[in-house]
């Protein structure tokens, strides 16, 4: 039983950098129905960025979040700018290609400027093991889930109280009502992706510090966990993100627990296939009626 | 005469390969409800879409207050006063009625000023104080009608552009939605609408023009487009 819950509290931890990953997809999806493939390599950069504040500058933890995660932001709009403003009114299907070929070049980007093998994360948090019973966390894990905690709630205070936020949700229910409110959607594009990256950098540089390394394509498999789990909770929605990167840390470690760690990602697209065929808007996604 | 707000000058609209507007010219002065009429797809839509920034300019020329719009963003048409209610209302589904109103007032800084917008805004529209945390998509079309104008009124228009506001109303809020138009204008916004309804609409319009195949087929004040045979024929019902 014990075990059990052992695996829960760290499928919590680990679901915690799904969901903020998680959280970016959604949004970018939300307001330009774009799979932003390129999403788990700004994760991924946001991780090389920490290892740089922190190795190299020897700055604090935390300073090394916020700053990876203002880069971070900063890539964010320039790879919206660059790779997919000019295809804004093109088919879907050449902005997923240019997304494709963004994070295709940062992968071989990164592998070319610093080498493909993994590189050790400091440890800039000295661990430390609290015992409850039979049960285990270290300062790490709370470190981490309480990061991505802080950050949802100042995400939801952005996308709910702020101006931006406003039209971030209004762009992304109709973009053209929007741009008749005298909404400048290109800017409010720009800043969802700014948004989506820090929070992704932030994942990037909570999952350093606890897998302890880093390499330029560590960015893949998190990146399109986090997408299954922006779709679970049903793409498009921002708390249906966050319950979605939850749901597949908890099922991931809890298929490792129960002996089938050779199949836990096989169990999570399994999981993914039925509640999409039962619910194919996700878990908390509506079907859309209009009123006449 | 009153003052020349906006002025459409031969303007021409293309979709593709479709003209759908072909060298259509018309003024609004200050103060006035002017109304386009005619069939459905005969462009009047878009000619208050190219007015507010959402379609391009094929040819011609579109101004406010003296000022040539053609390559103006949406966004800074807002800002000089013009404030498009779109055809079907669009209101922002799961956003509340305030929320909705909130984002009307996008352009407008300062919270004081909004407040007393509300104010004006909800003595126009006693119902959507009632419902103003209601989300939006859950209000009728009459209420989500009226929403949409508040919206736009939200955003202190010069101008306000309607786009067919009555269509799909229940008869009731037909004639409430009439009634607003005037009281909009009343308080010193001047009202371009586009109509199917055409007898309604030029009973409330100063002016009005019957648009017909992209091109301007008719014109005059709202009486002498009531009492004109052809018109009546085509638009009326006899």
């Amino acid at each position: 039983m014990s075990s059990i819950i052992q695996q829960l509290i760290n499928g919590v931890i680990l679901g915690s950098v799904y969901a903020l990953l998680a959280l970016g997809y959604t949004m970018v999806y939300g307001i330009i129905k774009l799979i932003n493939f390129a999403h788990g390599d700004v994760y991924m950069l946001g991780a090389y960025f920490g290892y740089f504040f922190i190795r190299v500058m020897h700055l604090n933890f935390f300073i090394a979040l916020i700053l990876s995660m203002a880069i971070c932001s900063v890539l964010g709009m320039l790879i919206e700018f660059i790779a997919y403003r000019p295809l804004r009114h093109s088919p879907r299907i050449a902005v997923l290609i240019s997304a494709l070929g963004v994070s295709f070049f940062l992968q071989n980007g990164m592998s070319y400027l610093y080498g493909s093998d993994k590189r050790a994360f400091p440890q800039a948090i000295e661990t430390t093991q609290y015992h409850f019973g039979a049960l285990q966390i270290s300062n790490i894990q709370i470190i981490i889930v309480t990061t991505a905690v802080a950050l949802m709630i100042l995400l939801h205070l952005i996308v709910k109280r702020t101006k931006m936020g406003r039209a971030m949700r209004a762009v992304s229910a109709d973009e053209e009502a929007a741009i008749l409110m005298g909404i400048n959607v290109s800017r409010t594009i720009s800043f969802t992706f700014a948004i989506g990256s820090a929070l992704a950098a932030a994942g990037g540089v909570l999952i350093g510090l606890y897998y302890n390394n880093i390499d330029p394509l560590m960015g893949m498999t998190p990146g399109i966990k986090a997408f299954v789990a922006a779709v679970l909770g049903g793409i498009g929605i921002i708390p249906g993100a966050a319950l979605g990167g939850w749901l597949i840390g908890i099922l991931e470690t809890m298929a490792q627990a129960v002996g089938l760690s050779n199949y836990k990602d096989a169990i999570v697209y399994a999981i993914l296939i039925i509640i999409l065929l039962l619910k194919p808007t996700g878990i908390l996604g509506k079907n859309k009626r209009e009123k006449v | 005469m009153a003052e020349e707000l906006l002025k459409v000058d031969n303007l021409s609209v293309n979709y593709g390969a479709i003209k759908a507007v072909r060298g259509v010219s018309f003024s609004v002065n200050s103060g006035e409800i002017v109304t386009l009429i005619g069939a459905n797809g005969a462009g009047k839509s878009t000619i208050l879409r190219t007015i507010s920034g959402l379609e391009k300019v094929a040819d011609g020329i579109i101004s406010f207050e003296h000022q040539i719009l053609n390559r103006m963003p949406s966004e800074r048409r807002v800002r000089s006063g013009i404030v498009h209610v779109p055809e079907g209302r669009r209101v922002f589904p799961g956003m509340s009625v305030q929320e909705n109103l909130q984002l009307g007032a996008f352009t407008i800084s300062g919270k004081s000023q909004n407040n007393a917008a509300y104010e004006a805004v909800y003595e126009h529209f006693p119902i959507l104080k009632d419902r103003r945390n209601q989300d939006a998509a859950t209000l009728s079309g009459g209420e989500q009608q009226m929403l949409a104008i508040g919206r736009a009124l939200m955003a202190k228009p010069k101008i306000i552009l309607l786009d067919e506001p009555s269509m799909g109303l229940a008869p009731l809020y037909i004639q409430k939605i009439f009634d607003i138009i005037q009281n909009i204008r009343d308080t010193g916004v001047t009202v371009l609408v586009i109509e199917q309804n055409a007898n309604q609409a030029l009973k409330i319009a100063d002016r009005g023009y019957v648009i017909e195949g992209g091109k301007i087929t008719a014109t005059g004040t709202g009486e002498e487009l009531l009492a004109s045979a052809d018109v009546r024929q085509a638009y009326l019902g006899g």
